[in-house]
């Protein structure tokens, strides 16, 4: 594998497999009564995190301790970089205090790529969603849990298909699943209105359908984005309700799926508007369980990044 | 003081001695024709002979922003690109909106001596959009301000850019403009294309351009006065020129060296040193561009030299400047996009680079014949030489060359600027 999880393109086939191996080994950990192993013990991992995100930094802290590291969480609000410290003096920062693993939230897009390739620091760098880029651990999440279900827990998803379905253009999690997808064999179709999906999207790999109602009966997943309302403001689409009653995920759409699909979503849902709380509850309905699977994805990345391997897993743990 | 130039080839075409005393020529002659035993001789085997280039559009930095660049600095690294006349752009703070800044400009471009520098006048009041700044009073001024721009920013608005292109007619002004729709650009960050998309930076898309430069084209022939494009970035702003050169408007454009050598993909990177308005764009704008400027569509290079500090370009893309330098590469760049490519020789590139510009700023002094009794500005360029470029070797106070660590063909090794040697052998005089 190498060095750095920047994008879900750092990531051949087989890293990719290694990352769903290695969680699902791990993921027995969280079974047990005393959740943790000895693995990283003495290595210090930091959550840097200049936007907030609770759920995506508590999932990290909780892989991190877990795994027995050293956790620090380096928030932006209201420390320095506030007040206008660069990027580049926030991670020499971290770099003098012994990071070992730096987990980066940005709002800039490619701000991960600069502390993996600039040579700030010397940790390694797993970028934790960036801008409007990527988040390649949530992709991998999506893909264990799709794994899991569909494909019992083994090997790759050839032959599947995922619709992922909602505010593309601005979606990071949607980039780091079309790549990943198409990595591990599946067929990504991206659903949305026009004004919501990037231009140059028919060069994408994978799909893309302005109407939901043609995609979902031939998928065996959809992932719901969330749709900020502010959207509107901007003329993306004309209004909430019409958003919805296109591309919002209700009891009735659900039906015309087939019985095994599964739905996703990274949380957290606008119950109403891009899927409605029936169905966000329904059997088909996964969205509690990949927050789990988080958290084993994320031990495996920290495990397998930080200088682990199988064998040594094997003795320490299982 | 004399100087004698021995041997040296004249635009690429014959070899010629040419005696410089004060700041005139005053003689030409058949290579190995001239002797003078008071004259400082440089010899110009293998060299080529060019006009002093100008520049139209250059940012000086001062007044207000001295830590990226001063007059001083920036007409050093001009009189080391080859160039005898910059012009410094309007967007200095205080913004050079009134006839007191470009009389500033005009006179520490002066005490400097290293080139000529001619001020730029801003269109607008503060670059704001809103209302006309005092453009007779700049024209009336010591400075002799004929161009005008809000560079940086778009002339938005129809009605106050149809005002600025009639009020200009009254002292034979012409309007620079920065063509950017500003609604379609919101935080744009890169090219719009397949390639922002999959690295998430919103998009600039080429339309935002295209539907200005048609806009102020129909403009400036309704009220039939002149206008020039500031920085053709697409392959479609070309095909508007076309037409409109067709139709004989009175239009005239540049594009710059970073556009007819560098496209999008360099962004992959994230390297803020790539950010630039407009943006880089695709490979087949860049074959374009290029065609456009042999043809005559396009009619200058014009360097966009924007100097900015480390830290405004080593963060992250979205809060980093926009510009890039260029004063120093110009003629590497162009002469290697160029001629290597045979799409232009010497020739060309003394009309692209010094005569054509000289013409849209009305300057006397430079882009004039290489003759005898005409002021020697010159340009003396080594077109064998390869070089690798090294963007913490320059005279500029800012180091965000695009360029670093790329080799190109051809270099500046002599300028003269009336008659007397600003830099020799690439060393910078003064």
């Amino acid at each position: 594998m190498k060095k750095h999880l920047v994008s879900a393109s750092d990531l051949t086939k087989e890293d990719a497999v290694l990352v769903l191996d290695t969680a699902k080994e791990l993921a027995t950990i969280s079974d047990r009564p005393v959740k943790k192993l000895p693995t990283l013990r003495g290595r210090t991992v930091v959550n840097l995190f200049f936007e907030d995100s609770t759920r995506t930094r508590i999932s990290f802290e909780a892989a991190s301790k877990r795994l027995s590291a050293d956790v620090i969480n380096f928030s932006a609000k209201g420390s320095s970089v506030s007040k206008g410290e660069s990027l580049k003096d926030t991670a020499q920062t971290l770099q003098s205090m012994g990071a070992d693993a730096v987990v980066i939230r940005h709002g800039s897009s490619g701000a991960p790529h600069l502390l993996a390739t600039r040579n700030w620091i010397d940790a390694v760098v797993i970028n934790a969603g960036d801008g409007t880029h990527e988040h390649p651990t949530q992709a991998l999440l999506d893909a264990y849990t799709i794994r899991k279900h569909l494909r019992k827990n083994e090997g790759d998803l050839s032959g599947i298909k995922v619709a992922i379905v909602g505010d593309i253009l601005h979606s990071r999690v949607a980039r780091s699943n079309a790549i990943l997808l198409k990595t591990l064999g599946a067929t990504p179709i991206m659903v949305a209105p026009p004004t919501l999906l990037p231009v140059g999207i028919e060069n994408w790999n994978g799909e893309y359908s302005y109407n939901l109602d043609d995609v979902l009966p031939k998928v065996d997943a959809v992932m719901m984005l969330r749709v900020q309302q502010e959207r509107m403001n901007d003329a993306y689409f004309p209004t909430a309700r019409e958003y919805s009653r296109n591309f919002g995920l209700n009891a009735q759409r659900l039906k015309r799926m087939q019985e095994h699909a599964l739905v996703l979503h990274p949380g957290p849902m606008n119950r109403g508007m891009e899927i409605t709380a029936e169905v966000a509850d329904s059997k088909n309905s996964v969205v509690i369980e990949q927050v789990a699977n988080g958290v084993s994805v994320r031990m495996a990345v920290l495990y397998l990044l930080l200088g682990g391997s199988n064998s040594e897993m094997g003795e320490n743990s299982l | 003081m004399k100087i004698l130039l021995k041997n040296g080839s004249l635009k690429g075409e014959k070899n010629v001695d040419l005696l410089i005393e004060n700041d005139k020529i005053i003689k030409i002659g058949p290579a190995k024709s001239i002797t003078d035993v008071n004259a400082e001789v440089i010899d110009l085997s293998g060299l080529i002979i060019l006009p002093g280039l100008v520049d139209l559009h250059t940012h000086l930095r001062e007044p207000g922003r001295e830590d990226a660049e001063t007059i001083a600095t920036g007409s050093a690294a001009a009189a080391r690109g080859g160039f005898t006349a910059v012009h410094a752009m309007a967007n200095t703070l205080p913004v050079a909106d009134t006839a007191g800044v470009v009389e500033q400009v005009w006179n520490l471009g002066k005490n400097v001596g290293l080139v000529d520098v001619y001020p730029i006048g801003a269109v607008t009041v503060g670059l704001k959009g809103e209302k006309l700044a005092e453009l007779s009073a700049m024209a009336d001024s010591n400075a002799r301000v004929r161009i005008f721009s809000d560079d940086g920013f778009c002339v938005s608005d129809p009605v106050l850019m149809r005002r600025a292109l009639e009020y200009v007619k009254a002292f034979d002004g012409v309007i620079a403009q920065h063509a950017q729709d500003p609604r379609l650009t919101q935080n744009a960050q890169m090219n719009e294309s397949e390639l922002s998309g999959k690295l998430g930076l919103i998009g600039w898309p080429a339309i935002a351009e295209e539907a200005i430069v048609a806009r102020d084209v129909l403009l400036t022939e309704h009220v039939k006065s002149k206008l020039h494009i500031c920085h053709a970035s697409t392959a479609g702003t070309v095909e508007i020129l076309r037409w409109a050169k067709d139709k004989k408007v009175n239009v005239t454009a540049e594009v710059t060296p970073h556009h007819l050598f560098l496209n999008q993909t360099s962004c992959e990177s994230y390297n803020a040193n790539f950010k630039v308005n407009p943006p880089l764009r695709t490979n087949k704008d860049v074959e374009e561009l290029r065609k456009a400027l042999a043809q005559g569509i396009i009619d200058v290079v014009a360097t966009d030299h924007a100097p900015h500090p480390i830290e405004d370009k080593e963060g992250e893309w979205q809060s980093a400047a926009f510009g890039m330098t260029g004063l120093e590469t110009a003629l590497s760049v162009v002469a290697t996009a160029m001629i290597d490519t045979k799409l232009m020789n010497w020739a060309d590139i003394a009309r692209v680079m010094s005569e054509r510009p000289a013409e849209i700023g009305q300057l006397a002094d430079h882009g004039r014949p290489i003759a005898e009794n005409e002021i020697a500005n010159l340009c003396i360029v080594d077109p064998e030489m390869t070089w690798k470029v090294d963007a913490q070797d320059t005279h500029s106070l800012s180091t965000n060359n695009p360029f670093h660590e790329m080799t190109l063909k051809s270099k500046v090794v002599h300028t003269i600027f009336r008659g007397k040697l600003t830099m020799k052998n690439g060393q910078v005089k003064k």
